[in-house]
């Protein structure tokens, strides 16, 4: 059996800057015992819904643009100053009639996604490939449907506190909501679950499936997550002073914090076989790590990312010289973009072109992973490295190779990286199928 | 597939740690039901300690307990936490605020509100670099956390670390959600045999074909019946009575996971 291996120790890619960093973090290293390669897993289908617009090719045809898709806040009686990334018409789109139980802007947008780049189709074909039971399910969502409590919370009884009787939490609150409404939605019956690492949830359910089919458990796997605004957020962030008051600018020496935006991704990941071509795009690796530092503010030197980027590119038996671009996390916080910069440079040195898309998209939060994997393997499937959307004087502080503008060449290899709140760290390695198909 | 349970541990109403819960749960001592008492963890300073709510406790104090059985080091297990609804008193004070007027949140409720913030504050508490995921599947939240462990035991992990726990709303989401306890179980799971393994468990998902497995005494059936985390007591009875067993938990989408416990 091929084994898959989360997290391991730092490899010798590092300048002669980095080795007091390196020898701190051999210390702190004690998964060198996995030296197995992931299974490749191939991206059949892909589909997103993001604030640059409905299906992949509007994604795709806004990154070749330099467009942005963030605007200024205007989500309901929202009064911060801010810019979001707002899915327009969610409120118009109720949830498909036999699942109204689960009706809210969360599952809404999940259905929207669900909807694009014929994606229910490719689903069909893979239950008559499989079966329905033997495909896994595993979505990431900071916040499902809690838009929904937030605001029923305005509608308490007077007397008795009791919440509106309309309220469902079952199909809106709960967080695993999504997971429930998109298994029935799909007609899907296999293993399923949410998970629920703030920003790294839709990065993580890429190990999920790699493990569950390693382990026999199901044949294929739809992964994705689905993240919408919601107050909770909004006024969570800016009571961190992390939410900009400008479209956020990702490693520009001004940057002062994110914009928040909601999106919803998914990807049908089946075993690569000898029909896999040159042309498709394989979930290489994925690599895992936690900060053990603080809640919100992620590592100074970037340790955990520093970690999570090596165990990945281990995963996938490739070096540092092996990636074209990396898909940052860069939000465009201070912390995150300086600590994640270290890790980057660490790692890469300045060599790697790098940047974040979170200025055209704007931070989605829990469905940031995987429509950032998306992106990705646009990004392989077209030769693009987009360049970072709103930064203007880069920091001369950061280090690694950052794109402000877009590049258009062939591109094999791409490391997406996903930082969340609670230390967790995610990194995936997507690249071309190799001649032959999948180990 | 099959792994081992090397660790164990418990905590709930009249349930006080996995050595005075064995005997309850193998029915040679009786269960005399009582508030739950966590106890005291040292691993947070203090003033992360003050900051965090009962799932957070709940999650640690089981998850020390399970690794301590099984004699290991908690910073070297990647871990998976797996509950319904993680830290629902403090998302209620976080929307009480959002329906007021000035819409303060206190920056530490948010960042506590991360369904994560259990594995956070493990991952500082025990100095744990290592990978940790947090997942959700509504009253199969155990049944997916003990699927992801094993899952991630067999992919060529040492030892991997589950804890599962939920903790009650307080009004009004409590009564649309009613979880009626504190409650947490730990598992430290194996691939391989170890000279501390306690029981082989071989774990296959089917159709549902039957009832998932109840356990004989009342007041812990309803605690089952009444908390996500707590669907996993069959388990731990089936571990607690040392007998080959096969018991059955209900999963989602019309699944059931079968579980053959063998002593080890």
């Amino acid at each position: 059996m091929l084994l898959l291996p989360v997290l391991i120790a730092g490899e010798p890619h590092f300048g002669p800057m980095t080795v007091i960093i390196l020898l701190k973090f051999k210390k702190l290293s004690f998964h060198s015992r996995r030296k197995n390669h992931l299974q490749h897993l191939q991206f059949t289908a892909f589909t997103l819904v993001s604030p640059l617009g409905a299906g992949t090719n509007a994604t795709l045809s806004a990154l070749l643009a330099g467009k942005s898709g963030l605007a200024r806040c205007d989500f309901l009686d929202v009064d911060l100053d801010t810019y979001i990334g707002r899915i327009n018409g969610l409120e118009d789109r109720p949830v498909r009639s036999d699942l109204a139980a689960y009706d809210c802007r969360n599952n809404r947008l999940a259905q929207l996604g669900l909807e694009q780049d014929n994606f229910a189709g490719a689903i069909e074909a893979a239950r008559g490939r499989y079966g329905r039971e033997r495909i896994g399910l595993f979505l990431g969502t900071s916040t499902s449907g809690i838009l929904e409590t937030e605001l029923a919370y305005r509608q308490r009884h007077p007397e008795t506190g009791a919440l509106p009787a309309s309220f469902n939490y079952f199909g809106s609150h709960s967080c695993y909501s999504v997971s429930d409404f998109v298994q029935q939605f799909l007609g899907l019956a296999g293993p399923s679950m949410v998970v629920s690492t703030a920003c790294s949830s839709s990065a993580k359910v890429f190990g999920c499936a790699a493990r569950m089919i390693e382990a026999g458990l199901c044949d294929a796997a739809v992964v994705g997550g689905v993240d919408s605004l919601c107050f909770t957020t909004l006024y969570g962030f800016n009571s961190l002073g992390l939410v900009s008051s400008r479209p956020c600018r990702p490693f520009d020496a001004e940057r002062n914090g994110i914009s928040i935006g909601e999106a919803a991704g998914f990807v049908l990941l089946e075993k690569a076989t000898a029909d896999t071509g040159t042309d498709a795009v394989m979930l290489l690796g994925v690599g895992e790590s936690s900060d053990a530092y603080h809640m919100s503010t992620p590592h100074p030197e970037g340790l955990g990312a520093r970690s999570a980027i090596q165990a990945a590119l281990q995963a996938a038996g490739l070096t540092a010289g092996d990636i074209d671009y990396i898909n940052l996390h860069g939000t465009g916080t201070k912390s995150n973009d300086a600590a994640e910069d270290q890790a980057v440079f660490s790692v890469f040195g300045s060599n790697t072109p790098c940047s974040s898309t979170k200025g055209a998209t704007g931070h989605l939060l829990g469905a940031a992973g995987v429509t950032e994997a998306i992106i990705s393997a646009l990004c392989i499937q077209h030769g693009l490295m987009p360049g970072g959307l709103n930064t203007r004087t880069l920091d001369p502080a950061l280090r690694s190779h950052y794109l402000l503008q877009n590049r258009r060449q062939k591109v094999s290899r791409v490391l997406s990286n996903s930082l969340g709140f609670g230390g967790s760290n995610c990194s995936l390695v997507l690249g071309r199928g190799s001649e032959g198909g999948g180990r | 597939m099959k792994i081992f349970v090397e660790g164990v541990g418990v905590l709930g109403p009249g349930l006080c740690g996995w050595q005075a819960s064995q005997p309850v749960l193998a029915g040679t001592a009786p269960y005399v039901d009582a508030a739950l008492v966590i106890p005291p963890n040292d691993l947070l300073p203090p003033a992360e300690r003050r900051r965090t709510g009962p799932s957070v406790k709940i999650a640690l104090a089981v998850g020390c307990e399970a690794v301590a059985h099984a004699r290991r080091n908690a910073s070297e297990l990647p871990s998976v936490f797996a509950s319904s609804a993680g830290e629902g008193e403090n998302m209620q004070a976080i929307f009480e605020t959002l329906a007021a007027d000035a819409r303060e949140i206190s920056p530490t409720r948010f960042h506590n509100s991360v369904h994560n913030a259990p594995s956070g504050y493990w991952s500082i508490a025990t100095r744990s670099m290592a990978p940790s995921i947090s997942l959700a599947c509504y009253d199969a939240s155990f049944v997916a956390g003990l699927i992801e462990a094993g899952a991630q035991a067999l992919s060529g992990e040492d030892a991997v670390v589950l804890m599962s726990y939920d903790a009650p709303y307080t009004q009004p989401v409590h009564a649309v959600r009613p979880i009626s306890a504190g409650f947490g179980i730990a598992l430290v799971l194996t691939a391989n045999k170890t000279s501390r393994s306690l029981a082989e468990l071989e774990i296959g998902i089917n159709r549902k074909d039957g009832a998932s497995t109840p356990i004989t005494i009342a007041q812990l059936e309803s605690m089952r019946l009444g908390v996500p985390a707590a669907r996993g007591l069959p388990l731990l009875a089936a571990l607690a009575a040392r007998t080959r067993n096969q018991i059955c938990l209900d999963y989602v989408a019309g699944n059931q996971v079968n579980v053959a416990v063998h002593p080890c």
